[in-house]
């Protein structure tokens, strides 16, 4: 019996703002414990929330990059529960009437697009961390992430596999970067998702009972995740069981997931509107502003990339889903110096390589849009050549120098004119008659060695294929 | 006569003639206090050196000849559920004994802005929840006109210390009465402030939507004034409004002459003391004689009130008090086996009954598959209950009704009857519920000698009617009963 897996996604986005959402305190990651807080994010008595403008406009940005209805009128509601990283007992978050609603995202998958419904984006707070160490004995709460905004993104049960569910979180990812509204540290927990997964024999038409996974942290976790969950209710399910309705906690290092409580147990958040925050109201100029300020976003830019720029689907996708290398690519185009097909090879061939080696952003480096593109074009205009490029690229990189400065000093220009290459070929040729003979005798190879030999007479500085057709050409003299 | 026992307003002139300071002001209501306060019991905490030190620097900028708030210099009690910075806020529970904020209020701000000294913390019902102050976890209050007899509450230290003279006026809160019932049992005045005019910020929250600090003094003059500091934007708080505020104490001319006053028939029904009804009825007649034009007016929604009001207000409490979980501050248990077992603990062991009793009913009104039955109800008779009040103000510029349905019971009679501490709510709920100011003034006392109060009820942002119309009165009978002698 074949199954089909059914998937959907809730993912959650910590928001780029300089400050937290309801307080002054500074958005900031990996500060010492308890130093980023006031009493408003620490829920002491008496506090209160006030909204952060700034977190509206990032989760309105989202929701137009999903093709999303803005709700100009949504409120804030509580999420009652208890936990010892959740300070005032209750998180505020969104319910009935979230900011944004009924949007879908394209994904590619092997080459084939499918459209998955977005739900709803709503913002909310994010909580503390508990911190269990051996030094210590029971539990310590660092409340530095209380009160760093999230927004949430629920997806619609529209994914069928985990390379699905992959391709839709890099894309959500890829969206959140171009908007410059989330650092998308993984590491750093600034995506997680929660993963309903439920699978139903092929041809089924009702779904089957979804069970919630949490605790996933990383994309590859997620595939993981959602292979082991479907491939466990295909089990219980083959063994004549049924699946029930839960919430499971997935072990990435054990790769297993581990029951957190059923439904029965589920908890009654006794969401409520939040009394102390006033309706959230945004005009629909301010709507249309947010919608104008988007920037080109990733799936626009590949097609343009390959139809207009000429690019290969890989090649154009590699660029893309690096915000620095689309940003660097862009803008050397915009130059006009070089070929956008040479360019791409150069971002993803030497630059990706400094990129990865130094983990620096190549927008950080003396690697100018200006300097990349017409360090690209005096190779084109075979003014040096290939290997003296990457030496002047280290150059830019190192010394930070301007190229046509390093191929001055160091003195690559390539020798390409005809009379000055055939006064070397020639003096090659005088000095090394037997490999002329040997040549005329059938012995092909012999060509290499005298160009060769030409080359390091011109200290590097020969045109290369110019000067093995001149030799060629007095050879056969 | 003593100095603690004069108004705000007459102090105010005294220290701006240097006919005595604040350092003596403050010395006579502390004298006071030393004599008074076994009996009464209104406060907490008392904030003694503080309070001097506050006093001293107050009369060092007269002595430097700067120019001061009228009320700078005038000793202030403060109900223990607005925050102090550096002195501990209890909200006279055991949950949160030693709790001692980083932090003030934006009202005590603006209590420190305006000059105003400090006495101490007032007692109140525990988390501002109950009508006689008799929950507190720390002491019971006694009212000052009769000591057998609870103050009212919640702000019954805040009557209290004011009808006793251990304060000149006081900061209380009100969310279904808390002002108001207790400023009619002990005599004085109090004004629930419509919501939104008086920042929220610091205040320990009770219900949210509901919840407004106010003034209580002895004259409505000092209840005007105090009105006045407390009032204004804050951009801590989200629900406080943004607006323009007029003088309180410019308007108050005593004249109630074309005062058009409406008088719903629903707050004089069968459960409201014929004693009470009888005061409200010789004052109202007071005021007809003098021209205000008196209207009988009908509000039917009023029966409603008291259950949604509880409802939305223990809705509301359930989650507010949640944070009360012993893991950052206040009372923790000090035995248990795990986190639920230390919530279970400290929360059985740190909140009282009554308080227990509101948020197990405000966790089932908000439970799943009950929400819509009782939460979603309540707040669409809200709707209905505003609207019915607004259509209500385009014929009268105020609405008189008794404040409380009786006048203050003796200490112990009603604490295991809980409905019937409900009911004496009843008509001071629709009020906050209407997000609507309304003050209570005194209107002489029942057959025991114990006082009546007025309740004048406004539409929003109409206190300047309000305080207007409740001077009138006052003028008319010439002048509230000032300190209680604690015979």
């Amino acid at each position: 019996m074949k199954y089909e897996t059914i998937v959907g996604l809730e993912v959650h986005a910590e928001l780029s703002t300089d400050s937290k959402i309801y307080c002054d305190c500074k958005n900031a990651f990996g500060m010492e414990v308890n130093t980023q807080v006031c009493p408003i994010c620490m829920g002491m008595p008496g506090t209160l929330p006030t909204l952060n403008k700034k977190v509206v406009e990032y989760a309105v940005k989202m929701g137009h990059a999903l093709g999303c209805t803005i709700n100009t009128v949504s409120k804030q509601d509580r999420k009652n529960y208890f936990y010892p990283d959740l300070p005032k007992a209750y998180q505020i978050s969104q319910s009935d009437i979230p900011l944004c609603e009924n949007g879908s995202l394209t994904i590619l998958v092997d080459g084939v697009e499918k459209t998955i419904g977005v739900t709803r984006i709503h913002i909310e707070e994010d909580a503390g961390k508990l911190l269990h160490d051996d030094s210590f004995a029971g539990s310590l709460v660092d409340l530095n992430r209380c009160g760093v905004p999230l927004i949430e993104i629920v997806s619609e049960p529209d994914m069928r596999s985990s390379a699905d569910a992959k391709a839709y979180l890099e894309t959500i990812r890829e969206i959140l970067m171009y908007l410059g509204i989330s650092d998308c540290k993984m590491q750093e927990g600034s995506i997680r998702c929660d993963i309903n997964v439920s699978v139903r024999k092929e041809g089924d038409t009702q779904f089957g009972t979804r069970v919630e996974m949490k605790n996933v942290n990383s994309f590859s976790g997620a595939v993981r995740a959602i292979e082991y969950e479907a491939q466990r209710q295909i089990e219980v399910l083959e063994a004549g069981g049924t699946i029930s309705q839960e919430t499971r906690r997935w072990d990435d290092a054990q790769g297993k997931n581990f029951l957190l409580r059923s439904k029965e147990d589920a908890h009654d958040y006794r969401y409520f509107p939040e009394p102390d925050l006033r309706t959230i109201v945004i005009s629909p100029e301010e709507v249309a502003r947010l919608k104008d300020e988007l920037p080109e976003l990733p799936n626009k830019k590949l097609a343009r990339y390959v139809t207009e720029l000429g690019l290969s689907q890989k090649d154009a996708a590699l660029i893309v889903e690096n915000l620095d290398k689309s940003m660097l690519f862009d803008e050397t185009v915009a130059l006009g110096l070089c070929q956008p097909k040479n360019l791409s090879n150069w971002i993803l061939g030497d630059i990706s390589k400094y990129m990865n080696e130094t983990s620096r952003s190549i927008l950080d480096t003396p690697l100018t849009p200006k300097r990349l593109g017409s360090l690209i074009q005096s190779i084109e205009q075979g003014k040096i050549s290939n290997a003296s490029g990457k030496i002047v690229f280290d150059a830019i990189l190192h010394e930070d120098k301007d190229p046509e400065t390093v191929i001055q000093e160091k003195r690559m220009a390539q020798v390409s004119d005809a009379d000055a290459l055939t006064q070397i070929a020639q003096q090659v040729l005088q000095a090394n008659e037997k490999s002329v003979t040997d040549y005329k005798n059938g012995k092909t190879n012999a060509l290499g060695f005298l160009v060769g030999q030409c080359m390091k007479l011109s200290k590097g500085q020969a045109n290369p294929a110019m000067m093995k057709e001149i030799i060629t050409a007095l050879l056969q003299q | 006569m003593e100095l603690y026992q004069k108004s705000a307003v007459e102090l105010s002139a005294m220290l701006r003639r240097k006919d005595c300071s604040a350092r003596e002001i403050l010395s006579s209501v502390y004298a006071r206090i030393d004599g008074a306060e076994d009996r009464v019991g209104a406060y907490v905490t008392l904030t003694r050196e503080k309070a001097f030190e506050q006093a001293d620097a107050v009369d060092a900028k007269i002595a430097a000849g700067e120019q001061l708030h009228p009320l700078a210099g005038i000793p202030v009690g403060v109900k223990d559920n607005i925050c102090t910075k550096g002195v501990a806020t209890t909200c006279s529970s055991r949950m949160l004994e030693n709790f001692v904020p980083p932090y003030n209020a934006t009202v005590v701000e603006r209590l420190m802005q305006a000059g105003m000294v400090m006495t101490g913390k007032l007692n109140m019902d525990e988390f501002a929840m109950g009508s006689s102050c008799e929950t507190s976890y720390f002491k019971k209050t006694h009212n000052p006109r009769d000591l057998s007899r609870v103050p009212g509450g919640s702000s019954g230290g805040s009557a209290a210390a004011v009808a006793s003279g251990e304060a000149v006026v006081a900061l209380g809160s009100d969310t279904g009465g808390s002002i108001r019932q207790p400023a009619a049992y002990c005599g004085v005045v109090g004004l629930k402030p419509t919501y939104g005019t008086v920042s929220r910020y610091g205040l320990v929250a009770f219900a949210s939507s509901l919840d407004q600090i106010g003034p209580m003094a002895r004259t409505v003059t000092d209840t005007a004034m105090l009105y006045g500091v407390l009032c204004g934007h804050d951009r801590m708080d989200a629900t406080s409004v943004l607006r323009e505020y007029p003088s309180f104490t410019s308007g108050l001319d005593g004249n109630v002459a074309g005062l058009r006053i409406g008088v719903p028939r629903e707050y004089f029904s069968a459960g409201v003391d014929a004693s009470v009804k009888e005061k409200v009825q010789e004052a109202l007649s007071l005021l007809e004689r003098n021209g205000a034009v008196i209207r009988e007016i009908s509000l039917p929604n009023t029966d409603g009130a008291l259950a949604a009001y509880y409802i939305l207000a223990c809705a509301e409490a359930s989650s507010n008090l949640a944070r009360f979980d012993g893991v950052k501050y206040g009372y923790r248990a000090k035995d248990y086996t795990s986190l639920n077992d230390m919530y279970e603990k400290t929360r059985s062991e740190g909140f009282g009954d009554e308080v227990k009793r509101r948020i197990l009913l405000g966790t089932f009104v908000l439970s799943s598959g009950y929400y819509d039955a009782y939460y979603k109800k309540a707040k669409l008779f809200q709707k209905k209950l505003s609207a019915e009040f607004e259509e209500a103000f385009a014929d009268c510029d105020v609405i008189a009704t008794p404040t409380a349905p009786n006048t203050a019971f003796r200490i112990g009679e009603n604490v295991d009857d809980p409905l019937k501490m409900y009911a004496s709510d009843v008509c001071t709920v629709t009020v906050n519920i209407a997000s609507l100011p309304a003050i209570s003034v005194p209107c002489g006392v029942d057959a025991a000698g114990l006082p009546v109060g007025l309740q004048l009820i406004g539409s929003r942002y109409s206190e300047q009617t309000l305080l207007r119309a409740a001077f009138g009165y006052e003028t008319l009978v010439g002048g509230f009963d000032g300190v209680a002698a604690l015979s």
